[in-house]
């Protein structure tokens, strides 16, 4: 549990110390979403109709940004081969790092999108479950990116690659989310959209840090 | 199987086997193609168009299929590193991801005249299509390692961890009703459909999957012959380098 806590702790003081990527994150969330009302035109009913699907993309594509990070700069200085040599089972460091990449990415992205479900003139009613959702939903989506960097440690164009593994995974989570948003905007009942992530957030709790885990091995070989 | 595991054995006893399945499936596709083009009757609400669903649905099973073997191959590659199942993880995926293709062309093409739209966002169709992306996702991982092993393990895991698709495109039907019909064959209660449709349908499910076998053969038989060549061009180009330094040292 210590261990944990160590790799965390020294995930986010590099995140601090070397101008984090959140910050980035958020910007690109927030631009993106603004491109939208440009895109699709202002009128308030049809960008309250799609408010929920617009931030739950673009917090998809937003928390996707600063994947491919999450291991690569550890593999590449070596830091993650002394990782692995240390009494601290792989998988404990996977769950670490996606602990650390939610605070700096998933955590943010809550925050920021209220203000704009405001912009996007989102029915009041949805405000609490597009929380709910993004704080049930935004821990899986670190946890099966996690395996997909995990997976391509060392691949040519490991970037683009990540993206089009971790993309489909993601579907359901966006399903679910922007389902319970929908549901409760509507008036409806959100409990099983709800039950639903995190049920998928449970399943990947445990078995997200073992792929992770068995990828960096083989990346570690 | 575990005899079949050495790859010396698998290459003589497919040898064998390659040219039979072959002739089953060309006689099973020829059979079931005049049944289902002209011995079965047009369905009294669909007319001609239901005749679509006979490469449709072996399509559909096979896109399943071939990910479930492509699964199944990765996970005994991952447990046991045995190198002739990541061959056949990787033999399977382009043949599964091509009649994944299929499934959704031709259901598209059955869904113009009896939905009247090419497309839509129902549960069945949706898992489907993300069934091809990660046939994709698979394909590309393998190929994006300079170590082939390398990719193999790799892709294993992504094979494994997207496997969690396949039971959802199976029930996405039962689960959530909506625009495609729900399962017709393969059902507890017996299928539905009247012999007369069933029985091409039935013909055309065997002769496709003997195809798919017989490629997946192709396949692999033709990546340890691959493989084979690269290790004899490796001693030769060894060899070569090394005879005109020993020629030079020794003159």
């Amino acid at each position: 549990m210590n261990r944990l806590f160590e790799i965390v702790r020294r995930d986010l003081r590099l995140a601090l110390r070397q101008g984090s990527d959140s910050v980035m994150v958020v910007t690109f969330f927030v631009l993106t979403v603004i491109l939208f009302p440009f895109g699709i035109g202002p009128e308030a009913n049809i960008l309250e109709r799609v408010s929920p699907g617009v931030l739950w993309v673009t917090a998809l594509l937003a928390s996707m940004l600063s994947l491919d990070r999450l291991f690569q700069a550890d593999y590449e200085d070596g830091s993650l081969e002394l990782l692995a040599l240390t009494p601290t089972a792989l998988e404990v460091l996977v769950i670490g790092k996606v602990i650390a990449h939610w605070l700096t990415t998933g955590l943010p992205l809550m925050i920021a999108a209220p203000v704009l479900a405001v912009l996007l003139h989102m029915n009041g009613d949805g405000f609490v479950a597009l929380l709910v959702t993004m704080l049930l939903g935004t821990p899986t989506l670190s946890l099966v990116g996690a395996m997909g960097a995990a997976l391509v440690l060392g691949a040519r164009r490991g970037g683009v690659l990540l993206s089009l593994l971790v993309l489909p995974l993601y579907i359901p989570v966006l399903i679910f989310g922007v389902g319970a948003i929908d549901a409760v905007v509507q008036g409806l009942e959100s409990g099983a959209q709800l039950l639903v992530l995190g049920g998928i957030l449970l399943a990947a709790l445990p078995l997200a840090p073992l792929a992770a885990a068995a990828a960096l091995r083989q990346a570690l070989e | 199987m575990q005899g079949l595991a050495n790859p010396a054995r698998f290459m003589r006893l497919s040898k064998v086997v390659q040219p039979w399945l072959a002739l089953a499936s060309v006689l099973l596709i020829g059979v079931g193609l005049y049944f289902a083009l002209f011995g079965s009757p047009a369905d009294y609400q669909q007319g001609q168009t239901v005749r679509i669903m006979y490469v449709h649905v072996p399509s559909a099973w096979l896109g399943m299929v071939g990910y479930t073997t492509m699964a199944l191959a990765s996970a005994v590659g991952l447990i046991w590193k045995h190198p002739l199942a990541d061959l056949v993880a990787k033999a399977a995926a382009p043949i599964g991801a091509s009649f994944t293709f299929l499934c959704l062309a031709t259901g598209s093409l059955w869904g113009k005249p009896m939905w009247g739209t090419w497309w839509a966002w129902d549960a069945r169709l949706t898992s489907m299509l993300i069934l091809l992306f990660l046939y994709l996702g698979y394909m590309a991982l393998q190929s994006a390692f300079d170590d082939p092993g390398r990719g193999a393990r790799a892709a294993a895991i992504l094979a494994l961890a997207g496997f969690i698709n396949v039971p959802i495109i199976k029930f996405s039907v039962d689960w959530w009703k909506t625009l495609h019909q729900p399962a017709s064959l393969m059902k507890m209660s017996g299928p539905t459909l009247p012999p007369s449709m069933l029985t091409p349908l039935l013909l055309m499910v065997a002769g496709f999957t003997c195809f798919f076998v017989v490629v997946l053969l192709l396949r692999v038989r033709a990546e340890i012959i691959a493989s084979k060549i690269r290790a004899i061009r490796l001693t030769q180009i060894h060899g070569s380098h090394e005879s005109p330094l020993a020629d030079r040292l020794a003159g």
